[in-house]
């Protein structure tokens, strides 16, 4: 068992990897969030392979919930933010 | 003995199924042509994705508080992840970014 939860945070990181290219290179600013977002969701499912891997499940799952509260506010401020730059650079123009 | 070995079965299905999904989210982040496609991908299939997983976990911990509060994680995410990729959607959509067309546009006989 142990064995299948190691190949499958393996399995996770290298999945991880795929979109920090597009966080690396993304064209836009958008692009680089969302991506970002995408990773923190995936590291959500990462913390609790984890907490099952160190057989402490309680203290990793409140970690998670945490993570995953912390990343659609992030996500949220982000978003806004740009809206509010962007309504305020289209009206100068 | 039977019942051990069904609940860790669906467990190991659900935990492979999702790993699956999140890698097809993953392809398309990587893949598709324009920020407006990426967030199907980033959206939906990684939402699934992540949700079963989380699903797949709680099978195999059984019914205790751990599960019932992976349970309330995966509601938490079901809501949130598709809202804040509409949230930033909406926010490139002000910033004037356009969403990617045909590059040759269609001819009249085209469907």
């Amino acid at each position: 068992m142990t064995t299948f939860f190691v190949a499958v945070a393996i399995f996770l990181v290298a999945i991880i990897l795929m979109p920090f290219y597009r966080v690396l290179r993304g064209p836009t600013l958008f692009d680089r969030l969302l991506a970002i977002g995408a990773i923190g969701g995936k590291i959500i499912a990462l913390i609790l392979i984890a907490g099952v891997m160190f057989d402490r499940l309680d203290m990793f799952v409140d970690l998670a919930l945490a993570y995953a509260a912390l990343n659609f506010i992030g996500g949220i401020a982000m978003a806004e933010y740009f809206r509010y730059i962007g309504s305020r650079v289209r009206a100068r123009k | 003995m039977t019942l051990e070995w069904i609940q860790s079965g669906v467990g190991i299905l659900l935990i492979v199924a999702g790993l699956a999904f999140m890698f097809i989210g993953s392809l398309g982040i990587l893949r598709l042509p324009d920020f407006f496609a990426r967030t199907h991908a980033a959206s939906k299939v990684d939402t699934v994705g992540i949700a079963v997983v989380l699903a797949g976990i709680a099978v195999l911990e059984g019914l205790t508080l751990n599960s019932a509060k992976i349970a309330i994680a995966i509601i938490f995410l079901t809501l949130t992840n598709p809202v804040a990729a509409h949230a930033l959607a909406r926010a490139a959509l002000r910033h004037g970014i356009k969403p990617w067309r045909r590059i040759t546009p269609l001819k009249k006989g085209d469907q």
